[in-house]
């Protein structure tokens, strides 16, 4: 095998040239790959961590709703099985009961999930709907009790949080995060005191002390945060009415499993992540798909040089063929002379590929991308998981492997009689 | 080993070319080369003296009858099988050199000792240095091929054939290219190859100057040995 590669790359290094061009062929596809994969999946990574990051993996919450089955039917179908005539009833529906939003039994739940092995980490939210005095106007909101160091450490709040500090969320009472566009609205900043009335129609005094932008203008204009202890307090409810837990899991696609083993256990509404947010996984599929296509094409472009030129090369080098034949050198030792060719090309091309992909994935996140929308991303998001550099490599070693083959099989099959008697 | 030893045996071979129409070019074509004889194959053109010889070669295997080299019947052997004989037992010498032009002289000669693998690198350019001497071609050793002349080159594909020990050496034309004093040098290495190693040398060659200086001439005409 070492005296076949020798002999392929003695014969290499007299078509320099054409290899050289063969193997820049590879690593140019390589390049872009490598890039285009690298700078698609940062941007995949960004865009679904604009949801996702802030998204529980399951949610427990106490939905509103109607009774499941209304009692008139009940009765209903128990006169017509006494033989009653069929006749019309005019209720409609029975409405929602009058029932606090709160979860029941709430630290019991909390106490189980945090004793559950698949769980990372479980924080409970107070969600109110308040109302900012701005002068005369009265602008709608919602306000987020959150554990707050649950927040930094699991949904990435300190990302979001434009200015101040988490921590005097923590340490004040009676402080307020404000939305950017909300804050905006009411022309406020950090150090001002803010008035609140909640649906009930208590008032309260509010300081600001950080500013949050989510990326997503809408939300923007009606989120805030406070300390979960300050909603309670606003609400005038006790240490344990929390009306969501959030619980981030260890394993994120066991979600709708265990949203509804929690939804039955508990007894609560659960949602998985997934089913709240099936959009922005097809979207990530999509632009792996057209990523991946693109680099396969390129590759494919590659194949095409490297079969042309082996060719070529067969053709020059029947002599040399017809006589490595004679001397004793089999069919398949040709065949692997021309494939260890066309791999050498390949490999060659291809790990210079993956330093110029480096090069440029480089290049690209040192691109200046700055948008009022994200306010933490200040370059172009690259993902540099080496999973693309072996996907390459691996592409590139089996794209040249079958561009070698076809030329490598004729050339195991020259007949050296041919040539030979033929001079 | 007894020196009157068969190295190659041939019983009736048969070979049609079957393009445009058939043919047949050799008919029932028997002979036998002993240990250390020095062969010739002459004949007119067209006669099939060449045919013959690269159905010996093992290089042709779309033939009828029977071809034993070294006692071993070559017939059905596999494409792997063949070529270890072509690179253990038989040297070639053609009308045209083929050396390579990528490799230097030196290392045109170990390819086929490389190849064969049975000894390691340095004692098959030992061994190549060595067929190289005899040749009178070690100055030229490094050089490219392409920097010799026509009798140089002859010179070292001669060096090639011999490198693994041959059984046999089959020449096709082997002076066809040469000048008559290049014509002659060749001849006389190849009767010290079969004067010294006790090699067996079957050559196919028109110029019946050099036929008439070897052992046995065998005479070929119209698919049939004549004499």
């Amino acid at each position: 095998m070492r005296l076949l590669l020798s002999i392929a790359i003695t014969l290499l290094r007299a078509k320099l040239k054409q290899s050289v061009i063969a193997a820049v062929g590879v690593t140019f596809s390589i390049t872009m790959f490598v890039t285009l994969l690298g700078f698609m999946n940062g941007l995949n990574g960004l865009l679904d961590g604009l949801i996702l990051n802030r998204t529980p993996h399951v949610r427990l919450y106490n939905e509103l709703k109607v009774s499941p089955q209304q009692p008139i039917e009940q009765a209903w179908a128990q006169g017509t099985a006494a033989g009653a005539d069929s006749a019309h009833h005019f209720i409609r529906s029975v409405k929602p009961k009058d029932e606090l939003p709160r979860l029941r039994n709430a630290t019991a739940i909390m106490q189980a999930l945090e004793n559950d092995a698949r769980v990372l980490a479980v924080s409970p939210r107070l969600v109110a709907q308040v109302f900012f005095n701005v002068g005369t106007v009265d602008l709608n909101a919602q306000v987020s009790g959150v554990d707050v160091m649950q927040e930094v450490r699991y949904y990435q709040f300190r990302d979001y949080l434009v200015q101040g500090d988490p921590q005097d969320l923590v340490a004040g009472q009676n402080t307020v995060v404000l939305g950017k566009g909300l804050a905006d609205l009411m022309g406020t900043g950090i150090g001002e005191n803010v008035q609140v009335t909640t649906a009930t129609g208590d008032r309260a005094l509010l300081r600001v002390v950080g500013i949050y932008q989510s990326g997503l203008a809408d939300l923007d204009k009606v989120q805030c945060f406070a300390n979960i202890k300050t909603v309670q307090k606003l609400l005038a409810r006790p240490g344990s009415y929390f009306t969501d837990i959030n619980v981030k899991l260890k394993d994120i696609l066991s979600a709708p499993a265990l949203a509804k083993e929690f939804q039955a256990r508990f007894d609560v509404d659960a949602l998985d992540i997934q089913t709240a947010n099936a959009q922005f996984e097809t979207g990530s599929d999509v632009r792996n798909i057209i990523s991946y296509a693109v680099g396969v094409v390129l590759l494919i472009v590659a194949g095409f040089g490297i079969y042309n030129i082996l060719n070529m090369m067969i053709y020059e080098k029947l002599d040399a063929i017809a006589i490595l034949k004679a001397t004793g050198f089999s069919g398949s030792d040709v065949r692997r002379i021309f494939l260890l060719l066309s791999m050498v090309i390949g490999f060659t091309g291809g790990l210079a590929g993956l330093i110029f992909g480096f090069v440029m994935q480089n290049v690209v996140d040192n691109i200046p991308f700055i948008t009022a929308a994200l306010p933490t991303i200040t370059t172009f998001p690259v993902d540099y998981d080496p999973k693309y550099y072996i996907i390459a490599v691996t592409f590139a070693l089996l794209t040249t492997w079958i561009a070698g083959w076809f030329p490598a099989r004729k050339a195991s099959q020259v007949d050296p009689v041919e040539i030979i008697r033929g001079k | 080993m007894k020196a009157t030893e068969n190295i190659l045996e041939v019983h009736d071979v048969i070979k049609s070319f079957h393009d445009p129409v058939t043919v047949q070019v050799l008919k029932k074509v028997s002979l036998v080369v002993k240990r250390g004889e020095f062969v010739s194959i002459t004949g007119k053109s067209g006669c099939g003296k060449s045919t013959l010889l690269y159905i010996l070669s093992t290089m042709d295997t779309d033939y009828e009858g029977e071809v034993m080299i070294d006692g071993e019947p070559t017939r059905g052997l596999s494409g792997e099988r063949l070529a270890r004989i072509r690179n253990e037992k038989i040297g070639f010498v053609f009308q045209f050199h083929y050396l390579l032009p990528e490799f230097s002289v030196l290392k045109n000669v170990m390819l086929p000792g490389l190849k064969l693998g049975k000894h390691s690198t340095q004692e098959v350019e030992h061994r190549a240095m060595q067929r190289l001497r005899e040749l009178d071609m070690h100055d030229h050793a490094l050089k490219s091929a392409n920097q010799l002349s026509g009798g140089q080159k002859q010179r070292v594909a001669i060096a090639r054939a011999l490198v693994n020990d041959p059984l046999i050496i089959m020449g096709d034309e082997p002076t066809g290219n040469l000048d008559s004093k290049n014509s002659g040098n060749v001849f006389d290495i190849f009767k010290s190859i079969s004067a010294h190693h006790e090699q067996s040398l079957l050559v196919v060659t028109h110029d019946n100057d050099f036929a008439a200086r070897t052992d046995r001439i065998i005479e070929m005409d119209d698919g049939k040995v004549v004499g």
